[in-house]
């Protein structure tokens, strides 16, 4: 290939960009992980595990290490949290998916729309939406109160159902399309045999229905399931300062915490998870097209 | 259709499930608009219906100075993101023996595999490093790369979608290369460029992860300013912001879908 070449000319500026703003960067966040943290904050070159080892271990009174799981709840809380707005993404989309396929194409288009419309709505207007349910004297304390439910609740935000809700309400659109377009593909002609074979609703949906949309929902929830990992927003304004998910815990120590290097290596620490699960999720899928033919 | 009494692929409680799910869908954002309206400086105890939030959000020179930050950034990136896409897939779609084709094609989408808090981390750390000081340069460098993808995706599907029939009669018809490319694939792949565009603006102007990392003093983003206001407690001129933010929301998604379907009845012509 030649310099002049149009094709190296071509993807030049997009290769530039991603090398200078993406690639590099990511080795620096690296780096940076392994730095020594500043005194007034950011940090300074000087090779140190430190904040690996904060993320595991504290010094106690004495000088001592002492174990500490904070952060390792946190994980924990992130990958949990994840992992159950997934599958409440799956069980919300599932049905309504099937329910829309069975409509006249118009009403199909329709609905889609619909259900992707609120996914155009700024992130922050949607997680700020349920503030104004959950919160103090928000819709659901002044409605729970008039019909005489509860007495008086201070809130009903900063916590993991918080969170959750507003989790599966960011990303259930990513969800129901995958969804969508593999129980649009189903045959009826199946579901009819299932049931001419004396297959009940329920045999036909699991040992049918259920098999044959499957890459659906598996590709719904490498969906769902990344971007919740990251989440930013949600734990933040629904979780507060005691129910931190990796991503408010990154935002804190470069923001108000000022501790690059520890922010740094938790930062790597979410990438991993990450990259773990679409590597784990390629494999699948390379292996399931192997399996196919 | 079977001659059975009742349909064996409809489902008994989906259609109720599926009524549910539009509420939940639909209802946080119905209480945000309802409450703009009202008149009552508590944001959810009411006091009667009254325009005047709209009135002081309007005039919110905070607001204005924060939307036109925004609009500036995310018409600079979704520019540069649209041009470089559009340079990438053209070569990566219509080139013979592209050198690592389907590399080029994972770097290019790698804004979208990785979590967007590590991005932020990482611009913000190389802008520190480097001591870019520009505000405005910083947001709208970050923003161009996680933009590059939504525009990128659209603009390749329309390419793939397309036979390379029109441009190679073109050139049998001596046309040179930049003439076939502006008078025929350019008109040809509009629609998906558009589409690429409008995803790119949209991504740009919701974004608040990256753009709050690096907020400093007259970078502030309209996202970043809301949620400098969510942190003050809920309002109803907050709820006015909102309000205005959702509409324009819902006129961008409706003219996307509109032109992505437009393109695609022509193509069926």
């Amino acid at each position: 290939m030649r310099w002049n070449d149009s094709r190296l000319l071509g993807l030049l500026p997009a290769w530039a960009i991603m090398i200078m703003t993406l690639l590099l960067p990511i080795l620096l966040i690296i780096a940076v992980s392994f730095a020594t943290r500043g005194a007034y904050g950011g940090f300074v070159w000087s090779l140190s595990g430190a904040s690996y080892k904060q993320l595991l271990f504290q010094d106690d009174w004495t000088g001592a290490l002492e174990f500490n799981p904070q952060y390792l709840l946190i994980i924990g809380r992130t990958l949990y949290l994840a992992l159950l707005t997934t599958l409440i993404c799956a069980a919300l989309s599932f049905p309504v998916a099937y329910f829309i396929a069975q409509q006249s194409t118009r009403r199909k288009a329709i609905l889609i729309y619909l259900v992707t419309l609120p996914f155009w709505v700024s992130m922050i207007v949607r997680v700020y939406a349920w503030i104004t349910i959950l919160g103090n004297d928000g819709v659901l304390e002044l409605g729970l109160k008039s019909i005489g439910l509860v007495d008086d609740v201070d809130s009903f935000l900063f916590n993991d159902g918080a969170m959750l809700v507003g989790l599966v309400y960011s990303y259930v659109p990513l969800m129901i399309l995958p969804v969508f377009a593999s129980v649009e593909k189903l045959e009826g002609a199946f579901i009819e045999a299932s049931h001419d074979l004396y297959g009940n609703a329920w045999v036909t949906l699991r040992r049918v229905i259920l098999p044959l949309t499957w890459p659906g929902l598996a590709a719904g929830a490498v969906l769902v399931f990344v971007p919740c990992l990251g989440a930013v927003l949600e734990p933040v304004l629904l979780g507060g300062g005691k129910n931190m998910l990796l991503g408010s815990l990154i935002q804190l120590q470069f923001g108000t915490a000022r501790n690059w290097p520890l922010g740094s290596a938790i930062a790597i620490v979410l990438l991993a998870l990450v990259m773990l699960f679409l590597m784990a999720n390629a494999r699948r899928m390379s292996r399931q097209s192997v399996n196919e033919t | 259709m079977s001659r059975r009494a009742h349909n064996v692929k409809n489902y008994r409680g989906t259609g109720i499930l599926t009524v549910l799910f539009f509420l939940y869908l639909y209802l946080p954002i119905a209480v945000v608009i309802f409450y703009s309206f009202n008149n009552n400086r508590f944001a959810s105890v009411w006091g009667g219906f009254s325009l005047r939030w709209y009135d002081s959000a309007l005039h919110n020179r905070n607001l204005l100075d924060a939307l036109q930050i925004s609009l500036s950034v995310a018409v600079v990136a979704t520019l540069i993101a649209t041009s470089v896409a559009l340079m990438a897939a053209l070569v990566l779609v219509r080139a013979k023996d592209v050198p690592y084709r389907k590399l080029s094609e994972t770097v290019i989408n790698l804004p979208l595999l990785f979590p967007e808090i590590v991005l932020a981390v990482a611009v913000l750390i190389v802008f520190s490093q480097f001591g870019l000081e520009n505000g405005i340069l910083k947001l709208i460098i970050a923003h161009t790369t996680f933009c590059i993808p939504f525009a990128f995706l659209p603009i390749r599907a329309r390419l793939q979608g397309m036979e390379p029939d029109f441009e190679e009669a073109a050139q049998d018809l001596y046309a040179t290369k930049w003439v076939a490319f502006r008078r025929v694939t350019l008109p040809l792949i509009l629609p998906g460029v558009f589409a690429g565009a409008m995803l790119a603006f949209v991504i740009s102007m919701d974004d608040f992860i990256t753009s709050n990392m690096l907020n400093a003093g007259g970078s502030t983003t309209l996202p970043v300013y809301i949620f400098g206001l969510i942190r003050q407690g809920t309002t109803p001129e907050l709820n006015a912001i909102s309000t205005l933010i959702i509409i324009a929301s819902l006129i961008i998604a409706t003219a996307a879908l509109l032109i992505t379907f437009r393109g695609r009845i022509e193509v069926a012509k």
